[in-house]
């Protein structure tokens, strides 16, 4: 059954220069196949030049829960931003 | 409760909604249910045209067919995939569909009679489910809109095909337009039956339109499918069954004939022209595709022990 079969999430670079996006999942009995189904599934009209697969229970993720105390660190942190710095509008390519 | 303040302010800003995030119990279930239709509907839907892949008149249709059908089987499991992401199981899903548990698009339960079928399939059918799923890319469930952006960039093939198919057929003898005037007769009132039971009759939309799961009711967008369908008709050449097909001035819209329930009611609750023959098809390939799943899993085993070894 393909209900014993592992779910992977496939991620496909578009063209070279992109970082590979995630494009959706798929089940698979090995990485091989996985791979295989990926490309019929995910890249009839040459959506991709490289595929990645990884078994779904093999990826580690935040929890949405906790988002704002997780995410808390980089929120007070104006002065990361370029914006924070006032330069007088006459100053050349700055 | 914090939670379900949280899911409301999302959905009424109208971001996404992702798969870990809460969300109650009903968004969840009425998508399951949804999404599994849909994915069903798109994996039936390989039936009606798959019937004429090995009697297409020419390689070119024939490859296109091919194509066209293959993409039906993507589009089912990228819905699947996405249904998945809400908890369902796939195997169960499947379970549900072969024995009859779970509905898929009536319109897949007519037969396609000659081979003017797949181009008003394509022209009509497509088109009817394109204007159902347009504005499904912008539903508030993430990996739903998601899947749908890349069912729509395709399905955009499969309705041009359709009509280029006709086109070509209307300028061929007498006997090819009348075949395609009579798979027109046969498939429009089905094909206006795809956007659901009218609104006073429709017990989802409303929580489905609140919830930004669905973005506009079952007679709006009839009306938009049949203002964009009547020109493309008259460009075809051929007329639509129904005298009551007028265009409405103080409207701008076209008015149009009372739609026959009682059939769509039939077709829903099992008693079409193919449901037993689109059912069991289905049943019989998944019963037939055992071994191949059994074989691969044995394999990967098998693969699996040498590489612990």
């Amino acid at each position: 059954m393909s209900g014993s079969w592992p779910l992977y999430e496939v991620f496909v670079r578009g063209k070279r220069g992109l970082n590979h996006v995630h494009v959706g999942s798929l089940h698979a009995p090995d990485d091989e196949m996985a791979l295989r189904n990926a490309r019929d599934l995910y890249t009839r009209r040459n959506e991709g030049v490289s595929i990645w697969v990884v078994r779904a229970d093999a990826i580690t993720a935040s929890s949405p829960d906790e988002k704002d105390p997780f995410f808390a660190p980089s929120g007070d942190k104006v002065y990361r931003h370029p914006t924070f710095y006032a330069i007088p509008d006459d100053v050349p390519h700055l | 409760m914090d939670l379900e303040r949280e899911f409301d302010r999302v959905v009424a800003a109208d971001h996404r909604v992702e798969p870990r995030d809460w969300m109650p119990d009903g968004y969840r279930s009425t998508l399951i249910r949804q999404i599994a239709q849909h994915a069903h509907s798109e994996i039936i839907g390989m039936q009606p045209e798959g019937n004429w892949i090995s009697r297409a008149p020419s390689l070119r249709r024939k490859a296109i067919l091919l194509a066209k059908v293959q993409d039906e089987a993507g589009h089912g499991l990228y819905l699947y995939a996405a249904a998945e992401t809400l908890g369902a199981d796939r195997a169960e899903l499947t379970e549900k569909l072969i024995s009859g548990r779970q509905k898929y698009s009536s319109i897949f339960n007519y037969p396609t009679l000659t081979f003017a079928d797949v181009g008003v399939i394509g022209w009509l059918v497509d088109g009817a489910a394109i204007c159902n799923q347009v504005p499904l890319c912008r539903t508030s469930y993430g990996p739903y809109a998601r899947a749908m952006i890349r069912v729509c960039k395709e399905e955009s093939f499969h309705q041009r095909q359709g009509y280029e198919l006709l086109m070509t057929m209307m300028g061929g003898t007498k006997q090819q337009r009348d075949l395609v005037q009579d798979a027109v007769n046969r498939w429009w009132w089905p094909s206006l039956m795809m956007f659901g039971p009218p609104d006073a009759e429709s017990s989802n939309t409303e929580q489905s339109m609140h919830w930004r799961i669905k973005r506009h009711t079952n007679d709006e967008l009839r009306q938009r499918f049949v203002d964009m369908s009547v020109p493309q008709a008259v460009k075809l050449g051929v007329t639509f069954p129904d005298p009551k097909l007028v265009w409405n001035d103080e409207r701008g819209h076209y008015d149009f004939g009372e739609i026959d329930w009682a059939e769509f009611w039939r077709v829903v609750k099992g008693d079409g022209p193919c449901n037993a023959q689109r059912v069991a098809h289905r049943r019989q390939a998944h019963e037939d595709g055992a071994w191949v799943r059994e074989a691969a899993a044995a394999y990967a085993a098998k693969k699996n022990s040498e590489a612990v070894a």
